[in-house]
């Protein structure tokens, strides 16, 4: 595993790429592109008058909310778009100076995968499950590149190392369900690199990954990009990803690009309010509880009837009547241009608007009383196994997990996927029995209580899901959903259900009117308020958040987050918040476990963890991910772990982490190193710390 | 909180709501035509006693084998029965018959298949053996046993073990349908979702997995509507169904009245269209409530 080195290189690598690039043809020129959907309720206009260039080695990237046409207008430089439904209108699509969309499909089969290749959100679903990895590297390089079967097989060896795949001529034979995840994306990077091609269109390539592989992941396309002079269009919500890997950014909102320029202009003096919006309700890694996110009001218009003029209008605190006329897309200064009316006075509207609301920094204290007290709890799963197939295997996805949750706190727990994070969750919720191990709740433990005790448990203690589409019954009205629990459990007379699921809808800044849709007439972010609504009907006092915020639109995120916050303060609750994104956890938790392989590393209040980190994985995470500002990331160095997460099927001895740990040493692989108590309320797992 | 009172909503406003019924012809046109068409046969079966000129089962001999003419609509039998009427008459059966054991059937496999999906496990295993044993037998000879084992029972004129003998072959079919529906409605959050507010198992699958399998229900349901009127038929045929004299279209379509579908073809063909656009409208309706029924489909 090669990786790029630190961070003084790149910002080198970066500048060289400006001055070098500048004055050369631009791989890809995008003019005024329409593209329209054709659908049963009328026309959606994905793409209204996108515009951009892209340069041989730059990466550039378009970031925007689901929704906004990014992936579209990717798609249509590929003519993927589907020919029923789709039209391109206008616009013109040149790549290398010749118009794409005036080939013929035979010539444009020749550019796609040789010329110009992509690279998909999945890598679980993008390879075909039943041919070899070899033969899908090889068969672009024997369709396109006309290769004898052994080139072929002397280049998909060549391409897998570049890649940073080990072993390569043995993974040739490997079908794709042996990989992991990380392994997967590799090797559609592979195939995509495998004619050399000029141009590389990445959509959503590591949403699907864990923090560490994806720092991994783009840092080799960053450097394959530099090395071999190979365009990159990054298509992606995550600012930090922007901020970290892109040279150039096209903000794009409801079809149209708001704003464009280099990194450093766009982040460090972003022009248009939208983009402002955005980076400011991301919730960062370097700020703390102190500041509340500033969020954008309202969600993003429906494009079968968007507003006129300014599609940002609505939700636009600096609207003024001129907004109602579309706004041109103008240079403001040198390479950055923004599509805003108020451009030139938006500097000192947005810093008279400044007076942002103080966030929750009230810590709970020390010696509040615990609501939760998990006690060496263990769930294994078997795996196999069964009748004439042996025994079965053992998952240990929690081993040996101790933890408190005090009355009032938030309780952050953090930990790549498959780290046993969700599942301690639905130990707590006993929606799983422990295999080992006592969670006491006020005292009581829940793994020795009867379905018909539990009940009473189930009222004190509610859960958040991830998924806002499959977390409700799609059966049943927001208002059946909201009332069921206080009509099962008779918290109220059932006269007063109605008026009660009226007033949480309200508390939870939705109308009452709502309690008769259906949850898909809702809008993701609308789901997710539903699904606290659902959480809160029972008045509990404790709510397990399971990655609550993750599938949400990052100006969303922000306002669901803001809820929480303000329903903790109001009612009181105490969260245990389980998600993978730190910056998230951070902003929200007063202490934060870090899970690794089933067990807890680190555990220490916050703000320490976040400043102080002890632990080596926890350093990892922090160093992967990415912080939405090109300067801090410029200076920040490179520590990116190598390797990926263990099967939990067949654990590393001692440490779990020691395969993938720097600081690893024979010790390590001896025995499970204790918790110990390094500060205050620190505890780290780790013989070196 | 005014900041998120005020928040993704703000702009929308209060729908307005049309009837139903309005709603339902608007979205699905075709499915109302199938609807009219049951509801053709439902007032055939119903208003028999007066829509049919004569008694279905009065034998005139002196009309043997006429065709159709404005005395005798869809002609007469060998017998000289009235085809119309005893067609109109017909439909009393098998709708009765069709129906009521497609309801029972279903209805008793879904309730199967959704609490052996649900629970998994050993209860899982012990349904699905039985369901396997079930599956191994053809539809008729499983049909045969259970009419020579129970015998006739008539209430109201209809012959319940009929339609017992003709259900229980549904049940494995529908058992195995809503079980694979549960197994992936199972693994949703929002079902995790009921378990962690405390709510009874049963209330789980009747109110959050039940009505999440109406559509391969309904599918399966008009599917086996149709199903059952021509096993129904197959049965009289066999002498175990319903008997002459007795009208019934599957009897009307088999029997001596091959031997006459030269000299009389109207005395196979319209029983056989009878047939034909139950089992047609059946579908109809039964494809568009299913669109119609998942609120996804709705806008």
């Amino acid at each position: 595993m090669q990786h790029s080195p630190a961070g003084g290189v790149v910002t080198a690598g970066r500048s060289d790429v400006e001055s070098s690039v500048a004055p050369s043809a631009p791989v890809l020129e995008i003019d005024n592109l329409h593209v329209h959907f054709v659908t049963s309720h009328g026309t959606v206009r994905a793409v209204e008058g996108v515009t951009y260039s892209v340069y041989p080695g730059e990466m550039v990237a378009i970031v925007g909310e689901s929704g906004s046409g990014k992936s579209v207008s990717a798609l249509a430089v590929m003519r993927l778009l589907p020919p029923q439904s789709s039209r391109i209108v206008a616009g013109s699509i040149k790549f290398e100076g010749k118009s794409l969309l005036d080939l013929d499909d035979e010539s444009m089969r020749q550019v796609r995968g040789r010329s110009i290749s992509m690279i998909f959100q999945e890598p679980m679903t993008s390879l075909n499950p039943v041919l070899t990895i070899g033969l899908q590297i090889k068969e672009p390089l024997l369709i396109h590149m006309g290769m004898s079967e052994a080139e072929a097989d002397e280049r998909a060896i060549e391409l897998l190392t570049l890649v940073g795949i080990t072993d390569p001529a043995n993974r040739l034979v490997q079908y794709p369900h042996q990989l992991s995840g990380g392994m997967r994306q590799r090797v559609m990077i592979a195939i995509g690199l495998a004619c050399n091609p000029k141009l590389l269109i990445a959509d959503e390539p590591t949403t699907a990954l864990d923090v560490t592989i994806q720092a991994q992941i783009l840092e080799l396309m960053k450097d394959l990009s530099r090395r071999l002079g190979i365009a990159v269009i990054i298509i992606t919500h995550n600012l930090g990803i922007v901020a970290r890997y892109a040279d150039r950014v096209n903000v794009m909102y409801a079809a149209r690009i708001v704003e464009s320029g280099t990194a450093e202009r766009v982040f460090g003096r972003p022009l248009h309010p939208y983009a402002r919006g955005l980076l400011s309700a991301v919730p960062r890694l370097d700020r703390g509880r102190a500041v509340k996110l500033a969020t954008i009001d309202g969600s993003p218009p429906n494009l079968l009837n968007p507003p006129e003029g300014c599609r940002f209008r609505p939700r636009c605190r600096f609207a003024i009547d001129e907004c109602m006329k579309v706004p041109a897309f103008r240079e403001i200064e040198e390479g950055h241009f923004a599509a805003c009316h108020r451009t030139p006075e938006i500097e000192t509207l947005a810093d008279a608007d400044a007076a942002r609301p103080e966030g929750h920094a009230g810590l709970v204290a020390d010696d509040a009383s615990a609501v939760l007290d998990i006690k060496g709890a263990s769930k294994f799963f078997p795996v196999g196994g069964g009748f004439l197939r042996g025994p079965a295997k053992l998952v240990r996805a929690v081993n040996d997990v101790s933890l408190t949750v005090r009355k009032g706190e938030t309780l952050g727990l953090v930990g790549e996927s498959g780290c046993g994070k969700s599942t301690l969750g639905r130990l707590v919720l006993r929606l799983e029995d422990p295999t080992a191990g006592e969670i006491l709740f006020d005292g009581v433990d829940l793994a020795q209580m009867k379905r018909s005790e539990m009940i009473a448990i189930r009222k004190k203690m509610q859960v958040i899901f991830q998924d806002p589409y499959s977390s409700l019954n799609p059966r049943m009205t927001v208002g059946q959903i909201i009332g069921e629990p206080m009509y099962v459990h008779s918290i109220l007379p059932n006269d007063k259900i109605d008026d009660r699921v009226a007033e949480l809808l309200q508390l939870v800044g939705l109308f009452p009117y709502m309690a008769l849709r259906y949850p898909h007439e809702l809008s993701g972010g609308q789901r997710q308020r539903v699904g606290i609504a659902r959480a809160l009907a029972v008045n509990p006092e404790v709510i397990v958040c399971d990655e609550a915020v993750s599938a949400l639109d990052v100006s969303i995120q922000g306002q669901v987050i803001n809820l929480l916050e303000d329903l903790q303060q109001k009612l009181g609750l105490t969260y245990l918040f389980i998600a993978h994104d730190l910056a998230v956890v951070r902003h929200i938790s007063t202490r934060v476990a870090v899970m690794y392989l089933g067990r807890i590393v680190e555990l220490s209040d916050s703000a320490e963890l976040f400043a102080n980190p002890k632990h080596p994985y926890t350093q990892a995470l922090l160093a992967a991910a990415p912080i939405p500002d090109p300067v801090i990331e410029r200076s920040r160095p490179r520590k990116i772990i190598t390797g990926e997460l263990p099967s939990p099927l067949n654990p590393p001895s001692g440490c779990v982490f020691h395969p993938r740990c720097p600081l690893a040493t024979e010790d390590c692989k001896k025995a499970v190193p204790a918790q110990r108590e390094l500060g205050p309320g620190h505890m780290v797992a780790c013989i070196h710390a | 909180m005014a900041d998120i009172a005020a928040n993704d909503a703000f702009t929308e406003k209060i729908p307005k709501r049309t009837h139903p019924l309005v709603q339902f012809i608007r979205a699905q046109p075709l499915g109302f035509v199938g609807f009219l068409i049951v509801l053709l046969y439902f007032v055939l079966a119903v208003g028999a006693a007066w829509i049919s000129p004569y008694h279905p089962e009065a034998v005139d001999f002196g009309a043997m084998l006429s065709a159709p003419s404005a005395e005798h609509l869809f002609g007469t039998d060998q017998y000289g029965r009235d085809v119309f009427s005893r067609l109109v008459y017909g439909s009393r059966t098998a709708l009765a018959v069709g129906i009521l054991s497609a309801i029972f059937g279903c209805t008793i496999g879904a309730l199967v298949g959704a609490t052996s999906g649900y629970f998994g496990g050993w209860v899982d295993n012990v349904i699905q053996r039985i369901v396997d044993i079930m599956l191994s037998f053809p539809i008729i000879v499983l049909a045969m046993v259970v009419v020579a084992v129970l015998g006739r029972n008539m209430i109201g004129g209809i012959d319940a073990n009929l339609i017992v003998a003709i259900a229980l072959p549904m049940v494995p079919k529908m058992a195995r349908i809503a079980r694979s529906s549960t197994l992936s409605i199972a693994q949703m959050p929002f079902i995790d979702a009921a378990r962690a507010a405390g709510y009874s198992h049963a209330r789980i699958v009747l109110r959050h997995i039940v009505p999440n399998i109406v559509a391969p229900y309904l599918i399966m349901l008009t599917a086996f509507i149709a199903q059952a009127i021509l096993l129904e038929a197959s049965l009289s045929f066999l002498g175990l169904g319903v008997t002459e004299p007795t009208p019934a279209w599957g009897l009307m379509l088999s029997g001596s009245s091959a031997d006459f579908y030269q000299a009389a073809p109207w005395m196979i063909l319209f029983p056989g269209l009878a047939i034909t656009l139950a089992v047609f409208a059946f579908n109809l309706l039964g494809d568009s409530l299913r669109d119609w029924l998942d609120p996804k489909m709705k806008v």
